[in-house]
């Protein structure tokens, strides 16, 4: 029997598709082939799609668990068969999975977590979009961390972004969080799909340290990176992890801050240390900016179009997404700050990236908050208004 | 020609990660106990280190993977079953061994592990029952027997306990038995069986804990009482105690709250198991997907 490919699945190459339909679709481009989650709207249709398509495919496998700490749970031991691996879910679930997340940020385990944002706290308004777990992403989980963070803002963009997340992940052995939401997941749009062939893969670096000279956790011996080589179960190494502080033997250190700090602080200089890699945003109508509109996701639709709306009018104002969320572009946010007079900040929640740009624009700018909450998305003529404020 | 090993030093030679030696176990812990009897079996069915993954939560029990000479994951509180499960599933090469304890399957993890044994994973889950949360100093767990005493029991506990293989039984395991640290040689037929298991194999130990909790002042009176007061299940069972047949599950349970231990292999029967199942559904759907194009 011939290999069903995901060409084959994918077809049509052009179609009319949600920001869900292009998560689960660029996770496949992406090699996905382990996929653990549980029903919770509005994140379920990756779920949907996933155990139709998974199974499909050579060593797919697709399994619905009995909560989000057990999906969690489940994609960090299959990503150590050399599986890329993923989960998706919305704020409840998030907020279970958080444990397992900063076990895979203590065992450095690649893995993508989805996370289709709907209004919160608690159930909240579950078939309604909002921005409330930026905050959560990054520090959601107990300690000191470092997780990537990356946020489309369109159906097409949700598919190349997840094929991003898979490439962070690996690189960087770490889990990274793909934040969407409630109007992205469920909007139709155009989406082009490319052929498997035409996507970058960047893999995890295997063990090429002989036996004798290995450690699970050794950094800086074959390469210069602060990535370790990742084992993969089943063969020589004999790779013990823990969620315990341990030293490059991979052996609990409970007792030695020597040993936390040189671990801890090696989990932030390896994102850190590669800021550039990672961080990425959109910049339009900067070049003589003296007013910047920032937002992210859902909330940059709108924020474009007020900004294209003021330019109409005259006002000399920039346009700045973000699409990496963390780690935060601060330099960048610097920078920018030195020539603009103030910053609009567009969010659906009550201020969260505000106060990164408030940090690090340090009294460059004035910093204007656009906040709106309770399920729709700004319009533009709300964003226009802050913009003219003075 | 594979030598295999048999001596305790070369079994310690062969298994044990020396450098990490010795345990964080107190005095009297029935851990390495199990521990033996889990190295006996693997060694008398020599199943490959490489190929070995033991997979643990949090607590006494869950420390072993840290010495054992093979793949290891010391997870998070509970959550071990539902790790095995990912790591089973995409490479079933693999021997997972699960190693938790009471208060990780039967109060955090609980639900993981009735789902594994409901959806048929072919891991072995050893359970080393201690009765009490040990490693933070003897609370009550959902296996201290009522009556008893812990830190957060002062006035003796008040709720009914679970016996953890009569509920992986009514889950559905496709193996279950239970024996304490003094069935040795029931203990390593039963984990080799369960190793040999295409499905769930549930085992749970019974074991001492003379420092958290203090039914005994030391580990001779424990084994004492698990050898004077255990009562086997079945009355098929090759073991050292008195055989006795209950006529129903009540008679067992009253037996159990006048401090009869209950002991033997409680199931070993077939039924498909997930992987199995899955790559029959893999057919199925590579079928339909191919009719449809």
């Amino acid at each position: 029997m011939s290999i069903i490919t995901v060409d084959e699945i994918l077809e049509p190459k052009l179609q009319f598709a949600t920001g869900n339909d292009a998560i689960a679709y660029g996770a496949l481009l992406a090699n996905c082939r382990f996929f653990a989650g549980y029903p919770i709207t509005p994140a379920t249709e990756i779920l949907e799609l996933m155990a139709r398509y998974l199974p499909l495919l050579d060593g797919g496998y697709c399994l619905q668990m009995e909560d989000e700490i057990a999906s969690m749970a489940a994609i960090i031991g299959a990503s150590w068969n050399n599986y890329r691996t993923m989960t998706a879910t919305s704020g409840p679930g998030f907020s279970l999975m958080q444990e397992n997340i900063g076990y895979a940020c203590m065992t450095e385990t690649p893995c993508v977590i989805v996370n289709v944002q709907r209004s919160g706290p608690s159930t909240g308004q579950p078939t309604k979009p909002a921005q409330g777990d930026v905050m959560e992403a990054r520090w959601g989980t107990h300690g000191d961390h470092y997780v990537i963070v990356l946020y489309p803002n369109s159906v097409q963009e949700s598919l190349w972004i997840t094929i991003r997340a898979f490439n962070l992940a690996d690189k960087y052995r770490v889990p990274v969080i793909l934040l969407s939401d409630a109007a992205l997941a469920h909007t139709r749009e155009k989406l082009t799909i490319p052929l498997q062939n035409n996507i970058d893969i960047i893999n995890r670096m295997p063990v090429t340290i002989e036996k004798s000279k290995y450690h699970p956790f050794r950094t800086g011996f074959i390469h210069p990176s602060k990535v370790p080589e990742m084992d993969i179960f089943g063969q020589k190494y004999h790779t013990y992890l823990t969620g315990l502080t341990h030293d490059w033997k991979a052996y609990p250190a409970t007792d030695s801050a020597k040993v936390h700090e040189q671990l801890v602080r090696r989990f932030y200089e390896k994102i850190v240390d590669n800021h550039s890699d990672i961080v990425s945003m959109e910049l339009k109508y900067m070049d003589d900016a003296d007013i910047v509109v920032v937002s992210y996701g859902i909330a940059s639709r709108p924020a474009l179009a007020a900004v294209e709306r003021a330019r109409a009018e005259g006002y000399k104002v920039g346009y700045l997404r973000l699409i990496t969320l963390w780690p935060f572009p601060h330099d960048e946010i610097y920078e920018i700050s030195l020539d603009t007079k103030k910053f609009v900040v567009v969010e659906m929640n009550l201020g969260q990236i505000y106060h990164k740009i408030v940090e690090h624009s340090r009294g460059n700018s004035e910093v204007i908050k656009c906040f709106k909450i309770g399920g729709e998305l700004h319009t533009p003529k709300e964003i226009l208004k802050k913009i003219k404020s003075r | 020609m594979i030598k295999i090993a048999n001596s305790t030093k070369d079994l310690r030679e062969k298994y044990l990660r020396k450098d990490l030696l010795p345990t964080i176990f107190c005095p009297g812990c029935g851990n390495g106990q199990v521990l033996n009897y889990v190295i006996r079996a693997i060694d008398a069915l020599n199943i490959s280190q490489d190929n070995l993954v033991f997979v643990s939560g949090i607590g006494c029990s869950s420390r072993l993977p840290a010495y054992l000479e093979a793949y290891g994951v010391h997870t998070t509180h509970g959550r071990a079953i539902a790790y095995a499960t990912g790591i089973k599933l995409t490479n079933p090469e693999l021997t997972v061994i699960v190693f938790t304890g009471d208060g990780d399957i039967s109060a955090i993890g609980l639900n993981h592990f009735l789902q594994a044994i409901r959806r048929n994973i072919s891991i072995t889950v050893i359970c080393i029952n201690n009765e009490n949360y040990g490693m933070t100093g003897g609370q009550v767990s959902p296996t201290t027997p009522m009556g008893h005493f812990s830190t957060t029991t002062p006035y003796q506990n008040i709720e009914h306990s679970f016996n953890l293989s009569f509920l992986a039984k009514a889950a559905g395991a496709s193996y279950v038995a239970r024996w304490t640290t003094a069935h040795s040689l029931q203990a390593i037929k039963s984990i080799k069986k369960g190793l040999q298991k295409q499905g769930l194999a549930f085992i749970e130990m019974l074991s001492p804990c003379p420092v958290s909790k203090k039914t005994f002042k030391n580990t001779t009176e424990y084994l004492q009482y698990y050898l004077n007061e255990s009562i086997s299940y079945s009355p098929n069972q090759n073991n050292n105690t008195s055989a006795h047949v209950f006529k129903d599950l009540h008679e067992c349970f009253t037996a159990q709250y006048e401090g009869k231990i209950i002991v033997g292999e409680i199931i070993d029967k077939e039924k498909p198991n997930y992987h199995q199942l899955y790559e029959d559904l893999r057919v199925r759907a590579r079928n339909e997907f191919r009719k449809n194009k």
